[in-house]
């Protein structure tokens, strides 16, 4: 048996996790709300005047945390959906589809984002480059695993179906991730390496990881309401729930 | 009576599979004819000129042939679920990652092979050159199999379901567009006048990854789908 106080198993029950969720909601909701009033501030008045592209540059504050959230969530949705499949946990099946949604909104708006700063910088709204063209693969897997589930009526089958297309489709991740290194199309190289030291203004690169930051954190707070959700529609018939008034 | 091996299974399955689509013949020739419909309208929307037939050839030829594959899919397995037959195959000591791969197998023969036969015929009729129709059917050889065997994790995926035809499409169609692009790329630069090679060698590459591990995602898919 484990040392620790805290037995964390416990939580993979809807029945625990669900107060658990209400508790971390408020918290990482406000949180949120500040890193966005933060970010929004660093990126339209502290962050300076682009060279070439004047202040038409700073959709990139969105673009950037967008893309990245759209990407990230993909991969947590698949292992998720995994661990659910795996273990037969059905609250990881649950949090996969209570990613979802999420996940497709921010791959919607970097597209949308991209596309509106492909005008100015490049001169199109659209062009066929690798990132562009596996980033609206990804959005497409995303309405994919969304319909996939909402066809099938049996929770048990929809949940594992879900796993096998979001576990077939994460291929697509690091090929997007990589796209700019393989193949020399339109889409600028990656200015913010682990490594190296990034080539951006510090202001600039600031205002980029709060708003990163700001969106995570939006994603886990929204992801535990959908959550909460999700228990409820599923777990309406445990006794939990049937006998007690459900309080927000 | 020792069990059958896995190979003899295996060649059962095939022979099985190909009997019975030539016993309804008018499925397998429907696949086609939509194929070569659809190839013909294009000229017929976007005009005679030559130079255009001719720049938009590869990616009309491949996109018919994605969504002719796409038809042709809920047979892998949509008959043999509906009669029970697919529980048994569930059932046997053969290794499913076999079973799939003979289905798969005997589907692409019936349906992807006679378009990649044909495809030169309507290569001719967009003025392509001898060289640019052996690419096209080196391309088409080497990507439909891909086709078949990722349709196959689809079908599998939605066996049963109420609007399975054009949820198939929306699950399967992402996944296609990579052999899109090298399958059309392909042809394109041999129009072009330069090297098919390397897009030939992406698709092989494609092919054998899609080998390995298609009909394992599809096995788990058809245990998730038969319950």
């Amino acid at each position: 048996m484990s040392k620790s106080r805290i037995n964390w198993y416990k939580y993979a029950a809807p029945v625990n996790f669900y107060p658990l969720a209400g508790k971390m909601l408020p918290w990482f909701s406000g949180l949120a709300i500040v890193l966005f009033a933060v970010g929004l501030y660093l990126s339209f008045f502290v962050a300076p005047v682009d060279f070439q592209q004047g202040h038409s540059y700073r959709i990139i504050f969105i673009h950037v945390p967008a893309a990245w959230m759209g990407m990230f969530l993909y991969v947590l949705l698949a292992i998720y959906a995994g661990i659910g499949w795996a273990f037969n946990a059905r609250l990881g099946s649950m949090m996969a589809t209570a990613i979802a949604p999420t996940g497709a909104i921010f791959t919607f708006i970097s597209l949308v984002t991209g596309s509106l700063w492909g005008k100015p910088a490049w001169g199109v709204y659209w062009v066929w480059d690798a990132r562009m063209t596996s980033t609206l693969i990804l959005m497409f897997l995303y309405i994919g695993f969304i319909s996939l589930q909402s066809s099938i009526d049996d929770t048990r089958r929809a949940d594992r179906a879900g796993a096998v297309l979001a576990l077939v489709g994460v291929i697509n991740v690091p090929i997007i991730y990589f796209s700019v290194q393989w193949w020399n199309t339109l889409h600028q190289g990656a200015t913010i390496r682990i490594a190296n030291k990034p080539t951006m203004a510090p202001t600039m690169l600031a205002a980029m990881l709060v708003l990163t930051a700001a969106c995570w954190i939006y994603s886990i707070a929204i992801t535990l309401a959908r959550v909460r959700c999700i228990i409820l529609e599923r777990e309406s018939e445990a006794p939990w729930l049937a006998e007690s008034a459900v309080s927000a | 009576m020792p069990p059958p091996s896995m190979f003899s299974m295996f060649r059962w399955l095939v022979w099985r599979d190909l009997l019975l689509a030539w016993r309804r013949r008018t499925d397998v020739l429907a696949t086609l004819f939509f194929f070569i419909i659809v190839v013909s309208l294009f000229p017929l929307g976007i005009g005679p000129e030559a130079t255009l037939l001719r720049t938009i050839a590869p990616g009309v030829v491949w996109v018919a042939a994605l969504l002719a594959s796409m038809l042709s899919l809920n047979r892998i397995f949509g008959n043999d679920y509906q009669d029970g037959t697919l529980e048994q195959l569930l059932l046997t000591p053969q290794p499913l990652y076999l079973i799939v791969l003979a289905k798969v197998l005997a589907q692409w023969l019936v349906s992807e092979v006679p378009l990649v036969a044909i495809a030169p015929v309507l290569g001719l009729q967009f003025g392509l050159s001898q060289n640019t129709l052996g690419v096209m059917v080196v391309s088409l050889l080497l990507g439909t199999p891909v086709l078949s065997l990722i349709g196959s994790i689809g079908a599998a995926l939605t066996l049963g379901l109420r609007s399975a035809n054009v949820l198939v499409a929306l699950l399967v169609l992402p996944l296609y567009i990579p052999v899109l692009i090298f399958g059309a790329g392909a042809i394109e630069a041999s129009v072009a006048g330069g090297e098919a090679r390397p897009y030939l060698l992406l698709l092989g590459a494609t092919l054998v990854l899609a080998l390995a591990f298609a009909p394992w995602a599809t096995s788990a898919a058809l245990r998730i789908s038969v319950e």
